[in-house]
């Protein structure tokens, strides 16, 4: 059954980092149509079954390939590198000094009397600082040998730090209004 | 194989049947019926030419039971027995009820579960059941209409119903005997009712003004996904509100304040209601009343009405922008404006929200049909009498789901506006040596701490082999289906020994429950159950039948190999033979037989419509570059 196969094959994309988005949203769309619970309303109970497991396989492939960071996570996983509860690889002091210094400034612009514009400027920092992760994750994992699959693991636990200021972020922001 | 048909447009097992399928809209005050005919959506109507049913049901005595506008009359007289506004109270729980804080006529008695039983005259009713009983008569009115058995409904549930409101809903069909193709969000319903789903994308308001309620929402399409942003409102104001005020103002200007009973109140709140409903489309109303038994007749103008009420609808504005606040969009993101309830058709509400947004609105259909129109249309596509639609209404779930962690926390599993269906796991361990057993405490909502989440459902998992803290391991499944609805499961992984259960939510009805009282609106006609259930079988082969025929003749040289093919036409003509017979059983195992044989080429052909899904995309593709 294809939905044992993996996200990419299953949608049929090449495996690799750089994925053509537009491209993974019109799949989503044309297997949606064959595959959603409601192409089979009318249908015998085993079909409804049958429809609900692909779509929920369907919408897990694509949120998660959709997501810089999820995608990321998956390749590894592909190449049995679990970075999602393991958490062991370690990081330079460098990068923490630096990740306890961008906290700081988060809370020194939450500190002020409007912060709408230094959030925003503080969010394209961060923002662009990923972006460089994920070029520096896709250059490394395209050589997928054992080094560079260990320094691409790095990346993605620096992406994991940068993903949840990013969050963190956000929430300032929904504090505003 | 049934589930092979759709996937060749244009090519229905049975080209010549028309399905029977209906869009019910299960409203607070009213609910309707609609279907499509002869390619277009229409409201069906009673004997006597009324499309809105009240939403009232009166228990009269242990069994006769009167719903609609027959029993709305009683609401007062026989408030104990007659049971208003029902939807309310679904999916809620007997503390919740006490919550709204205002005083219902009804007396309570709780379940074990917590959910609130209405004292009657014919005992102790579950919302469910109320529920259960307004869906009866609005089928019967359908299938008398239609003259034939439905296949399906779509019934719809406001955006912002949680698991426990939509299973609740769900439940009420199944008890009414309905096969519930969809659960749709009422504001979808209304933007499919304008054909707004055609459209490539846009944002859409939906205005939903109804006797007591205001709801808005804010939906977003994105070709053919349809993804509720926000959602807000006021669950106590609706077109009563501008009665009353009328009524006020009457009351002050006949000097009847002072000689106030309860019967001159009634007449006031009736006058009121006329009057605004004359001045929807005049500039003057006159109004005639019997106090102390002399006429008073008063004259009303839209200009004063409307300074009455204007303060009701500004609440109603302000809301709008509230909403689309929360969704992360100015004003100017609106394109369409959609309004539903039959509150809308005062002039001034639509002045107001077309002021708003500077833009005209979407009124072109009778707004207190406009849910079930959409609804209607969405059960002719489900129930596969349009095989080339495109039409395709994705949804998001409306609040995250989540389970109780340590220190009284919410741990979400599945964040809200996820697409749906989903199914999601978590694994969790045990955190003392020789732990048996695991509290599951399933949670919805976007706040961080239990208490102010809802609480869905708990369950124990038991049967944990003692092992040392943190060498279980246990998985919780959370699924959710394109209804919205949740099923969780627990299993035990690190021996192999698996327990599952599946979670009904709280305040809910047991399928056991249902089962009974299924079983007990059976009894006086048992004849008529076995007759109907024999039929359904029948039905149910039939289609296996037809479609696995049909998928052999497209996809048969392909996929099967001489042998297997051989094999599945013998089970078919096993089928073909037992469905001869009239033993209802017998059938039901038969189909069950041939679907599981079956099985696998229904696999394989999925899989073929996977590749050819894609592959069209690659073609078209190709086609663009060059």
């Amino acid at each position: 059954m294809d939905i044992q196969q993996n996200y990419f094959s299953f949608l049929g994309l090449p495996e690799s980092y750089n994925i053509d988005l537009q491209a993974l949203s019109a799949r989503y769309r044309e297997l949606q149509k064959t595959l959603h619970p409601d192409r089979f309303a009318h249908l015998s109970e085993r079909e409804k079954r049958m429809s609900v497991q692909y779509t929920a396989y369907l919408n897990e492939a694509v949120t998660t390939l959709k997501s810089p960071l999820g995608r990321a996570q998956y390749l590894l996983h592909l190449n049995g590198i679990d970075t999602i509860s393991d958490a062991s690889v370690k990081l330079e002091p460098a990068f923490l000094f630096e990740q306890m210094e961008l906290r700081d400034d988060l809370e020194d612009i939450k500190a002020q009397v409007s912060p709408e514009k230094a959030l925003g400027l503080f969010m394209d920092k961060v923002t662009g600082q990923l972006l460089e992760y994920q070029q520096a994750f896709s250059d490394c994992f395209d050589v997928r040998d054992a080094a560079s699959l260990k320094t691409a693991t790095a990346i993605v636990r620096k992406m994991q730090f940068m993903v949840k200021l990013q969050k963190e972020i956000e929430l300032v922001e929904n504090e505003l209004d | 194989m049934a589930l092979l048909q759709i996937a060749e447009p244009g090519q229905s097992s049975l080209p010549h049947q028309h399905r029977l399928a209906v869009g019910i809209d299960l409203g607070t005050t009213n609910s309707l019926v609609a279907t499509v005919r002869s390619g277009e959506a229409v409201t069906l109507p009673d004997h006597e030419g009324r499309h809105l049913l009240p939403s009232v049901v009166r228990y009269v005595s242990e069994d006769e039971v009167v719903v609609g506008a027959a029993a709305r009359e009683y609401a007062s007289s026989d408030a104990y027995n007659t049971i208003v506004s029902v939807k309310r109270l679904m999916g809620r729980g007997i503390k919740d009820v006490a919550a709204f804080g205002e005083v219902l006529p009804y007396e309570f008695e709780e379940d074990q579960g917590g959910m609130p039983f209405i004292k009657t005259i014919a005992g102790a009713k579950s919302p469910v059941e109320v529920s259960a009983d307004i869906l009866k008569v609005l089928v019967q009115r359908a299938e008398e209409s239609l003259k034939g058995d439905l296949v399906g409904a779509v019934i719809t549930v406001p955006a912002y119903f949680d698991d426990a409101q939509r299973q609740a809903t769900k439940d009420a069909a199944t008890l009414a005997n309905i096969n519930v193709l969809r659960l749709l969000s009422e504001p979808t319903a209304a933007a499919v009712a304008y054909g707004l789903d055609q459209k490539d994308e846009g944002v859409i308001l939906v205005y939903d003004l109804g006797g007591g309620t205001f709801d808005v929402s804010v939906l977003r399409l994105t070709k053919g996904v349809f993804e509720v942003l926000a959602t807000g409102g006021d669950s106590a104001l609706g077109g009563d509100d501008f009665d009353r005020a009328l009524a006020e103002w009457l009351a002050a200007q006949t000097g009847a304040a002072t000689a106030m009973t309860a019967a001159l109140s009634r007449q006031l709140m009736e006058q009121a209601r006329e009057a605004k409903e004359q001045l929807t489309a005049e500039d003057n109303a006159c109004i005639n009343l019997q106090i102390d038994g002399k006429e008073v007749s008063v004259d009303v103008s839209k200009t004063q009405f409307d300074e009455l009420i204007s303060v009701l609808v500004d609440k109603t504005v302000r809301a709008c922008k509230r909403v689309i606040r929360d969704a992360g969009l100015s004003l100017d993101d609106v394109q369409d404006i959609v309004m539903v309830g039959g509150s809308t058709r005062v002039p001034l509400v639509r002045e107001r929200v077309a002021a708003l947004f500077g833009r005209p609105l979407h009124v072109d259909i009778d707004p207190d049909r406009v849910v079930a129109i959409g609804a209607a249309i969405q059960a002719d596509v489900l129930a596969g009498n349009k095989p080339d639609s495109e039409m395709l209404l994705l949804d998001v779930i409306p609040l995250s789901l989540g389970l109780e962690t340590m220190g009284g926390l919410v741990e979400k599993v599945i964040h809200r506006n996820t697409s749906i269906p989903v199914a999601r796991a978590q694994e969790f361990t045990t955190f003392q040596d020789g732990q048996t057993a695991m509290a599951v405490h399933i949670l919805q909502g976007e706040r961080e701490l239990v208490e102010d989440c809802r609480s869905l459902a708990r369950f124990v998992l038991q049967g944990i082999p003692p092992m040392v803290a943190g060498a279980a391991k246990i998985r919780v499944t959370f699924q959710v289906d394109a209804d919205g609805l949740l099923n969780v499961e627990a299993k035990e992984l690190s021996t192999g020994i698996e327990s599952s259960i599946q979670v009904k939510p709280s305040y809910g009805l047991s399928d056991g429950q249902i089962a009974d009282m299924l079983k007990a609106s059976y009894s006086s006609a048992e004849e008529d159950k076995e007759k109907r259930f024999l039929r359904e079988q029948k039905v149910d082969a039939d289609r296996l039948i037809s479609a696995l025929e049909q998928a052999i003749v497209i996809d048969g040289q392909a996929l099967l190999t001489a042998d297997e093919r051989k094999e599945l036409e013998s089970e078919i003509d096993l089928l073909k033979e037992v469905k001869a017979g009239s033993e209802a059983r017998e059938i039901e195992l038969g189909v069950e037989r041939l679907a599981k044989v079956s099985d696998e080429f229904a696999s394989r052909r999925m899989d073929l419509n996977i590749q050819r899904a894609l592959q069209g995309h690659s073609i078209q593709e190709i086609e663009e570059i060059t």
